[in-house]
């Protein structure tokens, strides 16, 4: 469908996009997810033609594409702003590709009814996007790209500009729709929820270079680097800095400063820096008298969150994040011993690369 | 006009007018009678007739004597009002008058002459507005053709003004190329070129184009205005660049993006610029005078100067084709004020 190898980007000197490879196989949903800055909107201005392509090759249907204009891609964007004509009704929003492209007027009159019968747009159509709100300017915006029955759909944070709620409704309809339409979509986002909630698979890009592309829970369980690992999850993984005393037999000894050795799956050079991650719902506590567990860890409680169905304590001094199903009676200020079980621990090198784990 | 009411009759603090109040007033009443006396003067010295013109001292209304006619004699004769003697109180018409008398007649009983002393006699004025001083100008002049030539050169001139400085401000501030701001610079910088220096060749480029006494060549060296260029490109900035974008998704092709995405949206910068140009195109004299002198193709404001002879000036005429002048003007701009402020406002510019 459409296929990535090695494209970059330069602007002058400056690189902003770098050997960025991957597949999007016919009816898949990717989201490309990073901080703000590391290049996934640029990447989706490429692909959609807005943005010219430097280095590498961009095809569509085994085509090169590098070089096609825009508009002839056969692709559709929806813009983080909407972008809607403000002078022209929801109608005529809609209708503006299809007359741009001659499209017969009763055909133009059907797939506008349809559009507008999908997204619930039938009572607006008369009106301008100024008496529009918000959510209603996202589905015009949606229902502009889908009369033109793109080969794939392109959204730029979509979701933005909405508030909390409407955000986690128009998530499910985006979902919904492309359950529907079953057609290519490619959605940016900054923010990794979205990412995990809607992704068939997740591009996670950094200073315009992908880091790992996967199914969110490939991501979410064996990132490629600490990036990866830090970035998708919430609350965020725990890190713990040291040297690595021994490695042997696929089991790697980390000696954490303050804390004492943590062992994890995973080889590396004796001696070398090496850093461990842990997610917050994978650190136990260990009730007193259970001794003789491996990877204890005894901390202080600096913050402790109860939400009811679960509870975040925050130890300090190693910095630790745990979540704990359930309601807790711990306190703050109550020193607890915690424990990372090997099989949780993710370990990385120096250059902070996922260890593999047999 | 509530609003004007409530503004002349506000007061400092609530209780009795405070001297400030008259102060005010009377400072706007000042400002008032500055910008509006010369005008008021105009037009009613519009409707004087040219012996009243001439009269002095001057009146602000057109006053002027007053004639009767007098059975038995021809035309009409100067009635007077007679101040002193046995007849003071009686209104006469003056045959002539010979020295220091002047022979009377009643215009009741014509038959008999009364010689009564100039010194006692006033002449009797009388409002009149002399409408023979508009309609001449229909009759005896070809004002409907110099109007037809002014209007046809403002609307068509103004026309291409907006396209040809829209297309201008369009690529100067949505397409990135080399040399863009050099270009606008330069655009700019003509606003330092005074009219009067450029005139010369441009005569000489208009009279080997052949333009001279045609409208087009009065059309045609004006339509590229810095000015205008300036306005609407500043305008057209604040049209976000992801909607044009959006159109080029949308298959439409660069013309179609100027013409159904960009100039709609630039309407309030374009009507301050047809204002502008209308205002420009209607009072401009001295381009036209170089160009036409034919006056079949004169403008307006070609005519008006035309009664203005070396020896003799047809002032009545000129009074009342100036009025006929400004108020196609004063009309446009009675109704689109408002629009005109909001425009200048939302262009950013002033």
């Amino acid at each position: 469908m459409l296929r990535l190898l090695d494209v970059g980007k330069t602007y002058g000197t400056v690189s902003v996009m770098r050997d960025v490879s991957f597949d999007v196989a016919a009816g898949e949903f990717i989201v490309f997810v990073g901080p703000s800055g590391c290049g996934k909107s640029t990447l989706l201005r490429m692909i959609c033609g807005l943005e010219t392509v430097t280095a590498g090759r961009i095809e569509i249907d085994g085509k090169l594409a590098n070089d096609i204009p825009a508009a002839s891609r056969g692709l559709a964007l929806v813009f983080q702003s909407y972008a809607l004509y403000p002078h022209m009704t929801v109608r005529q929003n809609m209708a503006f590709g299809l007359e741009n492209l001659r499209t017969p007027k009763p055909e133009i009159e059907r797939r506008v009814a349809e559009a507008a019968r999908m997204l619930r747009l039938e009572n607006l159509l008369a009106r301008r996007p100024t008496q529009l709100s918000g959510g209603q300017r996202q589905r015009v915006a949606i229902g502009r790209a889908i009369v033109r029955e793109p080969r794939i759909f392109l959204f730029d944070e979509p979701l933005s500009n909405l508030d909390a709620e409407l955000r986690v409704e128009m998530r499910a309809e985006l979902a919904q729709l492309h359950r529907r339409l079953a057609t290519t979509m490619i959605y940016v986002t900054h923010d990794q929820v979205e990412a995990m909630t809607m992704a068939d698979r997740i591009v996670v890009l950094r200073a315009g270079a992908v880091e790992q592309v996967g199914a969110p829970l490939e991501l979410y369980n064996r990132p490629a680097n600490r990036f990866v690992a830090g970035f998708i999850g919430s609350p965020r993984m725990n890190f713990l800095d040291g040297h690595v005393t021994a490695s042997e037999a696929g089991w790697t000894t980390v000696e954490i400063a303050g804390v004492g050795p943590i062992r994890a799956r995973g080889t590396l050079r004796t001696g070398t820096q090496a850093s461990l991650g842990i997610r917050p719902e994978h650190v136990a506590t260990v009730p007193a008298g259970a001794e003789g567990t491996v990877n204890l860890v005894r901390g202080q409680v600096a913050s402790i969150e109860q939400l009811g169905s679960a509870s975040f304590v925050r130890l300090a001094d190693p910095a630790l994040n745990l979540q704990i199903p359930g309601q807790t009676d711990v306190r703050f200020g109550d020193e607890i011993v915690v424990s990372l079980p090997p099989e949780h621990v993710h370990l990385f090198d120096d250059q902070g690369a996922a260890q593999p784990r047999p | 006009m509530s609003g004007l009411v409530g503004m002349l009759t506000a007061r400092r603090g609530r209780l009795a007018r405070d001297w400030t109040d008259w102060a005010s007033l009377a400072y706007l009443l000042l400002g008032v009678l500055v910008m509006f006396l010369p005008v008021l003067w105009l037009f009613a010295s519009s409707l004087k007739s040219d012996q009243a013109l001439n009269a002095f001292p001057p009146t602000f209304l057109p006053w002027e004597p007053a004639q009767v006619a007098v059975p038995g004699q021809p035309g009409h004769l100067p009635l007077m009002q007679v101040t002193a003697g046995p007849l003071a109180g009686r209104r006469l018409a003056e045959l002539r008058h010979i020295g220091l008398m002047a022979q009377m007649l009643d215009p009741a009983r014509p038959g008999r002459v009364l010689p009564i002393p100039v010194r006692d006699l006033r002449p009797v004025l009388r409002l009149h507005a002399s409408w023979s001083n508009f309609t001449d100008l229909v009759r005896r002049f070809n004002f409907f053709g110099y109007f037809w030539n002014s209007v046809l050169i403002t609307t068509l001139a103004t026309l291409i003004t907006l396209l040809i400085n829209s297309m201008a401000a369009f690529a100067l501030s949505k397409y990135r190329f080399a040399g863009r701001d050099a270009v606008f610079a330069l655009m700019l910088a003509t606003l330092m070129v005074p009219p009067t220096i450029v005139l010369v060749p441009n005569f000489l480029i208009a009279a080997r184009l052949d333009l001279v006494n045609s409208i087009w060549g009065v059309i045609w060296p004006g339509v590229a205005t810095p000015t205008g260029v300036f306005l609407l490109r500043q305008y057209m900035l604040t049209i976000p660049d992801d909607l044009i974008e959006a159109a080029r998704m949308d298959n439409a092709s660069e013309w179609r993006i100027y013409w159904r995405i960009v100039l709609p949206l630039s309407a309030p910068a374009l009507a301050v610029l047809a204002i502008f140009s209308v205002m420009w195109r209607w009072n401009d004299f001295l381009w036209p005078m170089v160009v036409l002198n034919r006056s079949s193709v004169f403008t307006l404001p070609l005519a008006l100067f035309s009664f203005q002879g070396d020896l003799q000036t047809q002032w009545h005429y000129l009074l009342a084709m100036t009025v006929l002048t400004l108020l196609p003007v004063t009309v446009i701009f009675l109704f689109l004020q408002r629009s005109i402020t909001q425009g200048i406002a939302s262009a950013g510019v002033k």
